[in-house]
């Protein structure tokens, strides 16, 4: 029996349409928007200016706190405008707008960095590279990752979990990274390992792709302490809480972090830009995307620039196909649909799902008929029909004592309910109204 | 015979007394002294229990009014003046006096004039949808159109029109307790003082963008050409970046900023159409316009009556 996380859990239609498709490389874009916030935390300082000269990876803004992350132009070119443009948030936010030079060959030279085994750093030095890099978490969340890495001496990490799992239906960005990088990754695995004096690392991927597992062990073979761990395929085994669980049995106390029961979980697409930061000194400027559809062309996954319209991404695939009805960025479940096309690609960005009228409309609600599948389905062990209830009626304080900020937001009840209640709509905003209320407190 | 009807009549007197005598030994032993001033002046108090005071309720209310020492900063924007004077004739303390407000919406974005491009499908209210994104037009700062402020009012004072997806503030109605200013995620709504006949010139939008940006999502947003603020006699028009506001303590409602407005984005409500002194033949079409602009102008008035009923 292949391990899982216990409690709830739901397993939606796979649709991984591209899992045979190699990344291919993304033509440069014409120009980049970058936003400034594309990470959780205090939004980077611009230190360009308009008509400035940047290089490729050049720093253009710099991260405005701990947590926070330095920004790097990735093109060479003119910093044409500081604008406001509409992201992923839906607002629109201050974004670095740089024209490409066509005429530069930087931007257009392929470097294949060779697979760089012995790592000759020092513990100080790598996690300086990484902190410089503006490396955060390539899963979704965008949490800084030197941040992750700062331990505190009363927390012993024991062991490092590598987030393979990819649990979100459509989206095989990392499952590409994973067999077509197996080698690299194994390394960033080493360079984490050996930065933070842990012994033991698990790579958690989910049993639909058994290639990658495959690939992996053989990369990690010679190495004893890094082990693969194969999991039942199971929605949102991908969220770090119910991957620890799932591995090592282990439960992160409400309100806690992994660091709280000596783990680290990093992402492989997150470890992948490590090896590349502490090896070759390449910031993160570019990262995996998969876009993808029913009724798109040619679904594939891509090398992408930061900062890239998503309007680009859908020509390269073929344009938008007729019906189409959301734009999601991020996969079905947790994606986000974006308001138009001139979005930028930011380092969250795992995947751009095309979905068609048929599958994206939402139906009317219904009244809850206390069938209990939200409370059977959720992972964390809430009652999320509860839960949306307090917060429609404004009882923020009783829904804080149900537990509504320990919601991971996976969705799986609004996916089940048989009566198309909003739950997660709910659940989300009670979230944000009792997160205003503790700033507000303190 | 007699003697059950006796033993009745007897059992239910002596039952009625030994009550009679619990329910006093009660009432004395548990007897809470309330200041009768709070009655009285809950009975003055409107009885909405809006909240617009700051207080849950009249009766709190009433409560603070009697065991505040000062009570100049509480007021009661339902009552009004009139009821303050009478609070404060009760309880001899000084009021202060406060304008009567009214709300005022600082949007006219309707469906015809800024287009949608894009559709939400989620709970339609709007506080969800103000955290999901900037709405279904191109412009993140007017109105997302879901009625919270309508959901919130107790005194059947706005409605939505259906025609322009806007909610419609019934003046006569408004009470100025404030809950739709706080309901709004937009914070569109805003308390301005209500003036004879209902007289109000305001900025009808709240877009900060560039004027390119603004047009293009809103046929009637404000562009920040500041013409309002160079013929404004007053200086009662301040300018923020892209965005012009009219401050209503210093306006005098001489109309000149709506007439020079080129995106129609100042509102004037109430106003009797401008007489042409002499209508000459060589000017014919400035008489037109005025009338033009004066329609327009009518179709946002927040006073007019609902189409549907409430």
């Amino acid at each position: 029996m292949l391990k899982t996380f216990p409690k709830g859990g739901i397993h939606p239609a796979e649709n991984k349409i591209t899992s045979s498709k190699a990344i291919k490389r993304m033509p440069v874009p014409k120009v980049v928007y970058v936003p400034i916030a594309q990470h959780i935390g205090i939004p980077s300082e611009i230190i360009v200016d308009r008509k400035d000269k940047v290089e490729i990876g050049q720093v253009i803004a710099k991260s405005g706190g701990f947590v926070s992350s330095n920004i790097h132009s990735p093109v060479a070119g003119t910093v044409t405008k500081l604008d406001m443009i509409v992201d992923t948030s839906g607002y629109k936010k201050q974004c670095i707008v740089i024209r490409t030079d066509v005429k530069n060959e930087s931007n257009f030279e392929v470097q294949d960095f060779p697979l760089k085994k012995e790592i000759t750093m020092g513990q100080k030095d790598i996690l300086k590279h990484i902190t410089d890099s503006g490396i955060v978490g390539l899963g979704g969340a965008t949490f800084p990752s030197h941040v992750k890495l700062d331990l505190k001496n009363d927390n012993k990490v024991d062991c490092l979990i590598i987030n393979g799992v990819e649990c979100e239906p459509y989206l095989t960005a990392d499952h590409r990274l994973m067999l077509e990088r197996a080698d690299e990754i194994i390394v960033g695995i080493q360079i984490l390992m050996h930065a933070l004096h842990i012994n033991e690392a698990v790579i958690g991927i989910e049993n639909n792709k058994k290639d990658a597992v495959k690939a992996l062990k053989r990369a990690g073979q010679s190495d004893k302490r890094i082990k693969v761990a194969a999991l039942q395929v199971k929605y949102p085994q991908g969220s770090e809480k119910q991957l620890i669980k799932a591995i090592l049995k282990r439960e992160v106390p409400k309100g806690g972090l992994p660091m709280d029961v000596g783990v680290i979980v990093h992402n492989v697409g997150t470890i992948f830009s490590i090896y590349l930061a502490v090896q070759y000194d390449q910031p993160l400027i570019e990262r995996v995307v998969t876009v993808t559809g029913k009724k798109i062309e040619n679904a594939s996954n891509f090398w992408v620039k930061i900062g890239t319209p998503i309007k680009d991404l859908v020509a390269e695939v073929g344009g938008l196909p007729e019906g189409t009805r959301k734009i999601v960025n991020g996969g079905p479940m947790m994606g986000k649909a974006i308001k138009n096309t001139d979005v930028p690609v930011t380092k969250g960005t795992s995947g751009i799902l095309v979905i068609s009228e048929d599958e994206a409309s939402r139906q009317d609600p219904k009244n809850c008929i206390r069938c209990g599948h939200c409370v059977f389905v959720c992972p964390m062990g809430l009652e999320p029909h509860l839960l949306m209830n307090l917060s429609e009626k404004g009882l923020y304080e009783r829904a804080a004592s149900e537990d509504i900020m320990t919601c991971i937001e996976c969705g799986s009840c609004s996916y089940v309910c048989p009566s198309h209640r909003p739950l997660l709509d709910y659940i989300r905003f009670g979230k944000s109204i009792i997160k205003k209320l503790n700033t507000a407190k303190n | 015979m007699s003697d059950s009807v006796l033993y009745s009549v007897f059992l239910l007197v002596s039952l009625g007394i030994i009550a009679a005598i619990v329910l006093y030994v009660v009432s004395k032993k548990f007897y809470v002294y309330e200041d009768p001033l709070i009655g009285e002046v809950d009975d003055i108090l409107p009885a909405a229990n809006c909240g617009g005071c700051g207080s849950p309720g009249c009766k709190a209310f009433a409560e603070k009014l009697v065991n505040t020492e000062d009570i100049s900063e509480l007021f009661c924007p339902v009552g009004g003046n009139d009821v303050m004077k009478q609070v404060s004739a009760i309880l001899g303390k000084e009021v202060a006096e406060q304008d009567p407000t009214v709300a005022v919406l600082l949007c006219q974005g309707a469906c015809e004039v800024r287009p949608k491009t894009t559709l939400y499908q989620g709970p339609r209210t709007c506080a969800i949808s103000a955290m999901v994104y900037g709405g279904e037009t191109d412009c993140q700062y007017g109105c997302l159109g879901d009625g919270d402020c309508v959901a919130v009012c107790d005194f059947d004072a706005m409605c939505m029109d259906e025609n322009t997806g806007l909610p419609v503030i019934i003046t006569d109605k408004c009470t100025s307790c404030g809950a739709c200013v706080k309901a709004c995620p937009r914070d569109i709504i805003e308390m301005r003082p209500r003036n004879k006949r209902d007289l109000k010139i305001f900025v009808g939008c709240l877009n900060q963008d560039k004027a390119g940006i603004a047009k293009k999502a809103c046929d009637v947003a404000c562009i920040g050409c500041s013409k309002c603020e160079d013929i404004c006699p007053k200086d009662a028009v301040i300018m923020t970046d892209t965005l012009a506001y009219i401050d209503p303590i210093a306006c005098t409602l001489c109309r000149k900023c709506v007439e020079v407005c080129p995106t129609h984005s100042i509102i004037e409500t109430n106003f009797p159409p401008k007489k042409v002194k002499k209508p000459k033949e060589d000017k014919p079409k400035v008489e037109k316009q005025a009338i033009k602009k004066v329609t327009v102008a009518n179709t946002n008035v927040e006073s007019e009556k609902p189409k549907t009923d409430a």
